[in-house]
């Protein structure tokens, strides 16, 4: 059955954006991730324009944040401090970010760098994720168990003013780190459609070193609000976010993740980043080629505002 | 009947001024044809609908169009959408990568064309007849002015555009459609693809005889979003800043809703 999407201004099977998004919820539930940075490639792959795709994935970020906040801050996982500041960097880089993407939009660059974006991003993420699974996999059978590593290292980035102390996180660091992490991720985030929680939540642990159980309630507060600045700033300047289209995927993905955190709970964390990383340099793969590929057309159609 | 009365209402309220003028004009200009070729040379022609609602379902319509014409010749049947812009992009190569290098902008070109008739266009009518009456890819003003582009250059940007369009079933090409049912019935059926434009559709049929159009009847067809699906587009063009804040709304509510379940679960 087809679905006309208004803003997108194209018909799509229905069955397929429910399967889509169920898709896409089951292995966001099996590896505990997002999944916009899935979604938004697989929305292109059908024929959503690209602008269309990355503000309607935004908005749907907002509403998978929220379904996983409450279980953190219930648990008290939430550095609100560190998430304030975080907030205040993202509120600023998405607002940049999506002037950017209206730029780009006009020299008709937009699909280019989001394209780039995720190359180069995702796909640098994704070979780590999948070296350090192929490592860690390789340790275990080798020494009978993980060994642990260091906790965190101390870079010149330690050295910066304005430090303050995040009780929660039992840290001692200067709120221009966080404010920085958070101005690229929100920039990131208008671009490529995500949350942003793959860049965000290894440079938590990497570079601020906030214990780990605080940072996944942190980032998912700190995504909410930026997920949300991005959709009204596509809203509102670029009329780009289809709400018929987001609340089809969304309706997938809430039941396609339910059904994936139940299977991820069964499985070994070394093979899950080690999946996960094998997926996400296949979708960057896939991207990338098409890239490097002549197209069988070089002239295509853009209609004009 | 009903659908009749919708297409008049619609007609009445929905169609701007500038193309209830184009209307009226080409009425005009085809009843110019009656007047003067008052012996038996009248073309009749209607459409299944008039009106083409872009419901949650759509994915493409066929208009069936049905006429007669009671004297011998050949009929041309065009469907021509309301002009708009296109912007064509041409893809480069830089560093390994294919990217966007340079654009061309097409103005005022239709946005829907398609030609049905009894016989190669070239063979039953003039080429005089046909840039008249903006009759087939040569003449509806795909061609760039001399300042934008020139020569082969200028060509391949208008052959690129065409192709596109084609493509995208945007324009179609020439086909010989048009079945005679006995000596004056005849009927044609043209495809609308699922991302047809929205707007006032002029349909225009030409009765023709040694190359010479001797008569013309031009009915419009109304390409319009219904229902919810309009509704939620204007309202997103027109209260932008408001939409967003209730896809958030939307979002924050189906997000807490998943929490609910996710928690029973």
């Amino acid at each position: 059955m087809q679905i006309y999407l208004p803003i997108a201004e194209i018909s799509v099977d229905i069955i397929l954006l429910l399967a889509m998004g169920g898709g896409v919820g089951l292995l966001s539930g099996i590896f505990g991730v997002g999944g916009g940075f899935l979604m938004t490639p697989i929305l292109i792959f059908v024929g959503v324009p690209p602008a269309v795709a990355v503000a309607t994935q935004a908005n749907n970020v907002i509403a998978s944040s929220v379904s996983g906040v409450f279980a953190h801050w219930k648990r008290g996982n939430v550095d609100f401090l560190m998430g304030w500041i975080l907030l205040i960097g993202g509120f600023i880089g998405s607002t940049l970010g999506v002037g950017l993407f209206t730029f780009l939009k006009s020299l008709g660059q937009i699909d280019l760098v989001i394209n780039l974006s995720y190359v180069i991003f995702l796909g640098t993420i994704g070979l780590l994720m999948m070296l350090e699974g192929i490592k860690a996999v390789f340790r275990r059978r080798k020494s009978g168990g993980a060994s642990r590593g260091k906790l965190h290292e101390h870079n010149w980035f330690h050295g910066l003013p304005l430090k303050m102390r995040f009780r929660k996180s039992r840290l001692y660091i200067s709120a221009l780190l966080p404010f920085g992490i958070g101005f690229f991720v929100g920039v990131l985030s208008a671009i490529m459609g995500v949350g942003g929680g793959f860049i965000l939540v290894p440079a938590m642990i990497y570079m601020l070193g906030m214990p780990t159980a605080m940072v996944i309630g942190t980032s998912l507060f700190q995504i909410i609000f930026v997920a949300a600045n991005v959709t009204f700033l596509q809203a509102a300047q670029n009329q780009t976010v289809d709400v018929v289209l987001a609340l089809l995927l969304l309706v997938g993905s809430v039941l396609g993740a339910q059904v994936g955190t139940r299977i991820g709970a069964k499985m070994q964390g070394d093979w899950l980043r080690l999946l996960l990383g094998i997926l996400v340099v296949m979708v960057c793969g896939k991207l990338f080629l098409d890239l490097l590929i002549e197209p069988a057309d070089l002239y295509a159609l853009e209609m004009a505002e | 009947m009903i659908s009749l009365v919708i297409s008049l209402v619609h007609r009445l309220f929905s169609v701007s001024g500038i193309d209830v003028l184009k209307v009226l004009a080409a009425v005009g200009f085809s009843s110019f044809f009656v007047l003067s070729a008052k012996e038996s040379k009248a073309i009749e022609a209607d459409l299944s609908s008039h009106l083409v609602a872009i419901t949650a379902g759509f994915s493409g319509d066929r208009i069936l169009l049905f006429g007669s014409i009671n004297s011998p010749g050949e009929v041309i049947v065009v469907v021509r959408g309301p002009d708009t812009d296109f912007k064509v992009q041409r893809k480069g190569q830089v560093a390994g990568i294919w990217m966007n290098t340079a654009s061309m902008k097409f103005e005022s070109v239709p946005s829907f064309y398609s030609i049905a008739s009894t016989g190669p266009i070239e063979e039953i009518s003039s080429s005089a007849t046909r840039a008249l009456n903006a009759i087939g890819f040569d003449n509806i003003g795909l061609e760039l002015p001399v300042t934008k582009a020139a020569g082969k250059l200028a060509d391949s940007w208008k052959d690129a555009l065409l192709r596109n369009l084609l493509r995208s079933g945007n324009y179609q090409l020439e086909n010989a459609e048009i079945v005679f049912l006995g000596e004056h019935l005849f009927r044609t059926e043209f495809e609308l693809p699922a991302n047809v434009p929205t707007g006032t559709y002029s349909v225009s049929v030409y009765h023709l005889r040694d190359g010479q159009i001797i008569d013309a009847r031009t009915t419009p067809l109304t390409v319009s979003k219904i229902g919810v699906e309009a509704e939620i587009y204007d309202y997103a063009h027109l209260h932008s800043a408001m939409y967003g804040v209730i896809a958030i709304v939307i979002a924050l509510v189906s997000g807490w809703i998943g929490h609910l379940i996710f928690r029973k679960g």
